[in-house]
């Protein structure tokens, strides 16, 4: 890693020459925002940062950033974007997709990125329909939703890909609604900062396809009641009047007011975040009242370039090889006079 | 009681020999690999030439004794120069019933059957499906059959060794059989000593055991007045050198080390495990102090994405895979050559299609390497011909992908890849020079698909360069800016550019030359990995007077040699040899106008046999 000191930027450094082509009032537009104000925060040299995406609305993302970035093909992003990170582990990596392109088509490559733990980070974008091929249902879609692909309503089970990602040994998994930009940024600074991969799932509205499926939660008059936003540390307590939150009941997780029923501040549980153990982290994810959003898991663990690193400085340190003819003539050799 | 028999309708007498084939078989643990690998061994530092060729089931371990459980070693040692394994086999080594049944039609009548005769037991015969024992009913009068109690000698040699159980015993009657032939073709059972003291280092008694069995079948042999003296082959001429015994898997994977090193460049690999290709991973994920990156993926479409990945940020990117995993980086091959990064993707072709023979050879896969892409979507094929030269061939590859900045498909194939032979050694500096494309400062108006103007190759700009911040992808990019540009006529001189491209790089490989003649009656024409046997059949025409015959051999694909054309016009008749049902010669067809182009194709999932192509040469010629 080189020592200059890094330039300050400000989010215009972020932003390529090139015209933004989303649909308008999509909430991309919010993720692209909260992404080139971040990085002037995260303390990485612009050249250093790279942004792999593979295909959909969210992967022209790219596009727009005056970084090195590469539009890839359908899914592969993780699996790309790993070999630029092990290439050079000095870069910042980004991983921008769908819930169409790492949930269907790319979900191996998603859940082997995650158990390897390699140090870049991945924006999912869910707005839980195929925005660029107009309007299929997704992995993510709900039982019953009506979509081109499901006039008559959607029969397959959604994944939860905070569930998937937790049950594939993701360290990092972050929620945040589409409309909160100033959560987000400060999201994906923590996700730069983490050392390992980072997963945010951007609850993110479709305005052509799907608009209005998370309203329910992210609707500005009513999430402060739907949503609890966690902070590691800190009890889990929502509501606008910050009188609700949650208690362990059984193996479940329940809500309850505080001041009722004998229910007191110090009984709503705390969120670890840190823990390794993940069962409560996916009671977390799963729970739809209230929507758990904020950083659900954060626990520190050794990445795989981390452990790739130190064996090969061990291999070289116990070889006698330094150059390839080193290994041509060792072994059996023989000569012919 | 040890019964040792041999049939005596055969004139026994020893004789000095030029060449010889051995076919070493039984079952799939039975140690036929090592056997094999042992006696090759120490011919080539006695000094002979050798070609080795290893044939085994695609089960790990079928069920024992059964026809299709039967794993097979061959080698072809010589005096004289050897260039492939040898079909007709002057001595077969059979451990047991399923073994001679599989393999007797490749020994010569009149030749060598040496069997472990404790094998040939009521069950085993049954799972052979032998309806009589061959060794008494007469079946075999055309051999000279020579039957030892190889198990029961073993046992008999082992008795007073401590600490080994009867399984460990059985295991190693190999060796007993390796004695016997070390000292029917006068060769030191030295080598293997040396060779377990090595392997068992830490296990002496396993030192001691096989020591002791492999001794226990070299004498009795010299013993056994029944079995002729020693033949003699005599070292080989070949050019001075340092050498070592390699095994195409291994070569190739040497080749790409050469070739980072050279360039200054480290290695990526990224790989997913499918025979026969697999070889080259178990190679390279050895090579960590040379810093090489061996990434063993989750499919093989994240092989090559991983690579794209490694190549997009600056290094030497390679995939390896065989038939099937091919057909899945397809997409992904279409993106690097999109983008226009190097790459190479080795494919060790295997019998097709889908999962087909995966452990024998055929070169099938030369359609899906041209064209197993969407769009228009050229890229450089290469083949290499020999195990030996996968070396060259995959340094050969790397030059190309880096200083054309395309990716590169370089065949090889299980034969090639599973065999082994002679190799002189290389050093890195004799290697011709390799350039990159890299642009480590902002000059002027700078675009990422900005071009040499003579070999067409954009200039390589890596992430973590100051300045030259940019995004490829798969989508169609304007020619000047690289930007997503849908402009129809962008397209076409896009497509026109990729494609020209990839045609200069004839300029930067070697004209085609010919063997044995450059004008005349037939010329006889190859690719990749039947050089060996195509080769040798043309040089055994030549030796037999038919000096009109020559032979071109193919390494270059895509593009074809520049003076393809004029050498081939220079002849009567061609015929275009493949193991598949005629994809080259069709690639011939479409890019020359060239008539009455014959054909001989083989789709067994073996090799040429030497014989049969003598015998269809000589049809077309007289």
């Amino acid at each position: 890693m080189e020592t200059t000191a890094v330039k300050k930027y400000t989010f215009k450094d972020f932003a390529s020459n090139q015209e933004v082509r989303w649909c308008p009032g999509c909430d991309d537009y919010v993720i692209l925002r909260a992404m080139q104000k971040a990085l002037p925060e995260m303390g990485v040299k612009k050249e250093d940062v790279v942004f792999i995406s593979g295909i959909g609305c969210s992967s022209r993302f790219p596009y727009y950033m005056d970084t090195y970035g590469m539009h890839s093909i359908h899914g592969r992003a993780p699996a790309i974007a790993s070999g630029v990170k092990l290439a050079n582990p000095d870069l910042s990596v980004w991983v921008i997709t769908g819930d169409g392109d790492s949930m269907a088509i790319g979900g191996n490559h998603f859940i082997h990125v995650l158990r390897r733990n390699i140090n870049l980070n991945i924006v999912l974008f869910n707005n839980e329909i195929y925005g660029l091929t107009k309007g299929q249902f997704s992995p993510t879609s709900l039982v019953g939703q009506k979509t081109k692909s499901s006039p008559y309503g959607n029969t397959q089970q959604p994944f939860q890909p905070g569930e998937l990602a937790i049950g594939a040994q993701a360290r990092f998994f972050a929620r945040i609604g589409g409309n909160t930009p100033k959560e987000m940024t400060q999201m994906f600074i923590d996700a730069e900062k983490f050392n390992g991969t980072s997963l945010i799932e951007v609850l993110q509205n479709c305005v052509i396809f799907n608009d209005g499926c998370y309203t329910q939660f992210t609707d500005k008059n009513i999430r402060e009641d739907k949503q609890l936003f966690v902070e590691d540390g800190k009890p889990m307590v929502f509501g606008k009047n910050r009188d609700k939150g949650l208690v362990l009941n059984g193996l479940k997780l329940e809500v309850v007011t505080i001041g009722e029923n004998g229910v007191e501040q110090e009984d709503i549980l705390v969120h670890n975040a840190k823990e390794q153990d993940p069962t409560m982290h996916q009671m977390l994810v799963r729970l739809k009242y209230p929507l758990v959003t904020g950083i659900i898991r954060r626990f520190d663990d050794i990445t795989l370039e981390e452990r790739e690193d130190a064996l090969t400085k061990q291999v070289k340190s116990n070889s006698k090889f330094t150059q390839t003819d080193d290994l041509f003539f060792s072994g059996e050799i023989y000569q012919v006079n | 009681m040890i019964a040792n028999k041999i049939s005596n309708n055969i004139n026994l007498k020893s004789e000095a020999l030029d060449a010889v084939v051995i076919r070493f078989v039984g079952d799939s643990g039975d140690g036929m690999q090592l056997t094999g690998t042992q006696f090759s061994d120490t011919s080539a530092m006695f000094g002979n030439d050798v070609s080795t060729f290893p044939n085994y089931p695609s089960e790990i371990r079928a069920p024992q004794g059964s026809l299709y459980g039967v794993s097979g070693f061959q080698v072809h040692i010589g005096s004289v120069e050897i260039s492939t394994p040898g079909d007709d086999v002057d001595l077969l080594v059979a451990m047991n019933p399923a073994g001679l049944k599989t393999n007797l039609y490749s020994v010569k009548p009149g030749h060598t059957i040496i069997i472990d005769s404790d094998s040939f037991t009521k069950k085993n015969l049954e799972k052979a499906q032998y309806e009589t024992n061959p060794l008494r009913d007469g079946s075999l009068g055309n051999y000279r059959v020579i039957e030892v109690s190889m198990s029961s000698l073993t046992k008999e040699a082992l008795k007073d060794i401590e600490n080994l159980d009867n399984k460990t015993i059985i295991r190693s009657k190999n060796m007993f059989a390796l004695g016997i032939v070390y000292w029917m073709y006068d060769r030191s059972p030295e080598h293997t000593i040396d060779f377990f003291n090595k392997k068992f280092a830490s296990k002496p008694h396993l030192i001691e055991s096989n020591t002791r069995v492999l001794n226990a079948g070299y004498y009795y042999a010299e013993t056994l007045e029944l079995i002729p003296n020693a033949y003699t082959i005599s070292p080989a001429k070949m050019e001075s050198g340092t050498y070592r015994i390699i095994g195409g898997n291994t070569a190739t994977a040497w080749g790409f080390l050469a070739a980072a090193e050279k360039s200054g460049l480290e290695l990526f690999l990224g790989s997913y495990p499918i025979t026969p290709a697999t070889d080259i991973l178990h190679e390279l994920v050895k090579h960590k102090h040379f810093g090489v990156k061996a990434f063993q993926a989750e499919d093989e479409i994240a092989g090559v994405t991983s690579a794209i990945g490694a190549s997009f940020a600056g290094d030497l990117a390679i995939t390896t895979t065989s038939g099937p995993g091919l057909a899945l980086k397809g997409e992904a091959l279409g993106l690097a050559m999109m983008v226009e990064l190097p790459l190479v993707v080795v494919n060790v072709q295997r019998g097709g299609p889908s999962t087909g023979l995966p452990t024998k050879t055929e070169q099938s896969d030369l359609m899906q390497a041209m064209y197993g892409r969407n769009g228009e979507s050229p890229v450089i094929v290469l083949a290499a011909s020999t195990p030996s030269n996968c070396f060259n061939y995959a340094y050969q590859a790397a030059k190309l992908a880096l200083e054309h900045m395309t990716p590169v498909i370089l065949l090889t194939d299980g034969y090639i890849a599973n065999g082994s032979e002679p190799w002189k050694i290389k050093r890195v500096a004799e290697m011709p020079e390799i350039k990159n494309n890299k642009v480590t400062k902002v000059t002027g108006n700078w675009h990422p698909y900005d071009r040499d103007e003579d070999t067409l190759a954009r200039n390589w700009a890596v992430p973590g360069t100051f300045g030259l911040e940019h995004r490829i992808g798969g989508l169609e990019k304007d020619s000047v800016t690289g930007d997503v540009s849908h402009v129809p006529e962008n397209h076409e001189f896009m497509t026109k550019i990729r494609a020209e491209k990839i045609k200069r790089v004839q300029n930067y490989i070697p004209d085609l030359t010919t063997e044995f003649a450059e004008e005349g009656d037939l010329l006889v024409v190859g690719w990749g990995g039947t050089y060996g046997s195509l080769h040798s059949a043309v040089k055994q025409l030549n030796n037999e007077g038919y000096n009109k015959i020559g032979y071109a051999h193919f390494n270059y694909i895509n593009p074809l040699p520049k003076n393809t054309e004029s050498v081939l016009s220079k002849f009567k008749k061609i015929v275009v040899c493949e193991l598949n049902n005629g994809q080259f010669v069709n690639i011939l067809k479409m890019n020359f106008n060239i008539c009455g182009l014959l054909q001989y194709n083989k789709i067994q999932g073996l090799p040429f046999g030497n014989s049969e192509l003598i015998t269809e040469f000589k049809k077309i010629v007289d």
